[in-house]
């Protein structure tokens, strides 16, 4: 989606978030032009910033034309091109959600602009990979993109939406992995914390889905329960949830979240 | 966790899930036509279900199952992805 309600704002902050991420997404359509683009970076670096802070919940954002408008090359390069004008708003951490959605020469393209983008301009990357029958294949390729880039450092990159077939690729690599929490059809609380267990490192973290398909913005506290109900202790949790996210975040100058 | 606490905690919620999936294959078999690229992939993925691999690793052996196997890029980004690879040739 593109944004939040304000009772999901609220229920966020209830339930103990400390701050919000939000990327760069599909709008549900696909936008004509790119001064679409500029409105909706407008949105993501003023408008929400600012409905959240109603809520005392910190506002962050990242910046790109989500994979599944990347077909339309012209287009795509239009929005890349002005990308840069929101680089310094106080809430942007770098350049996201990039990645591949369907797999295509054009998508391939268009992701390696973006990469190469935040390497200009160091900035951190969040990725999105594909999900169902081409998770697997765009993560390789997106390593592939990565890895052929000696700008590009692993530990200044997220790549999102691993499940059990593509965690190791992807933390094997050096690189952060993020698992995406789905009330269906993705990865469960549970499968989530089987991840985790068998990941231990520190270079993993949970996110919620923000879909348009249904999604929780709950899914991490109520995973965190489920933590607890398995055994975790709360400085692990806290570690999982709350300190890997806030390592990798405080890379960018932008991010900060009070103790 | 112990064996005893892991069936504990999850036992019935995975009952309910495999007699979902019981169930399911009970309506595709009394529902006319025929199976597609993704009844197959499913079939192949509850033989990797039952396959003692060793390593725990039925959930990424159930998910390469439906994964594309291919490692070039696509000429052209087109309609939504299904749970399933559909194949080269169909």
């Amino acid at each position: 989606m593109v944004s939040r309600t304000t009772d999901d704002y609220q229920a966020m902050v209830l339930a103990g978030c400390r701050a919000v991420c939000e990327p760069a997404f599909w709008a549900g359509f696909d936008r004509g032009s790119a001064e679409g683009f500029r409105d909706y970076f407008a949105q993501l670096t003023e408008h929400e910033p600012a409905r959240a802070a109603k809520y005392l919940l910190p506002h962050y954002s990242w910046l790109c034309i989500n994979p599944k408008e990347s077909e339309n090359l012209a287009l795509a390069d239009e929005v890349l091109s002005i990308i840069p004008d929101f680089l310094g708003r106080p809430n942007v951490l770098g350049i996201g959600e990039i990645g591949l959605n369907r797999n295509s020469r054009n998508e391939v393209a268009i992701f390696e602009k973006h990469v190469d983008l935040a390497a200009r301009h160091n900035q951190l990357i969040l990725i999105h990979t594909p999900h169902l029958e081409d998770k697997r294949k765009g993560t390789l390729l997106i390593l592939d993109v990565l890895k052929n880039d000696p700008r590009i450092d692993p530990g200044r990159v997220l790549i999102d939406h691993v499940e059990e077939h593509t965690v190791g690729m992807v933390l094997d690599a050096g690189f952060w992995g993020g698992i995406t929490l789905y009330p269906e059809s993705k990865c469960t609380p549970a499968r989530a914390i089987d991840i985790l267990e068998r990941h231990a490192g520190g270079t993993l973290w949970m996110n919620c889905a923000c879909d348009w398909g249904q999604s929780d913005p709950l899914a991490v506290p109520k995973t965190c329960l489920e933590m607890r109900k398995r055994g975790h202790d709360a400085k692990s949790i806290d570690r999982l949830v709350f300190q890997n996210p806030a390592r990798f975040l405080s890379q960018s100058p932008h991010f900060s979240v009070p103790a | 966790m112990s064996r005893s606490q892991v069936l504990d905690l999850y036992f019935i919620e995975a009952r309910s899930k495999l007699i979902d999936v019981a169930a399911f294959l009970d309506r595709i078999e009394l529902a006319g036509g025929d199976d597609d690229y993704r009844m197959r992939a499913f079939r192949d993925a509850l033989i990797a279900l039952v396959e003692e691999g060793g390593g725990a690793r039925r959930a990424e052996s159930v998910l390469l199952t439906f994964s594309d196997p291919t490692r070039e890029p696509v000429g052209r980004a087109g309609g939504k992805a299904a749970g399933a690879w559909r194949g080269e040739a169909e």
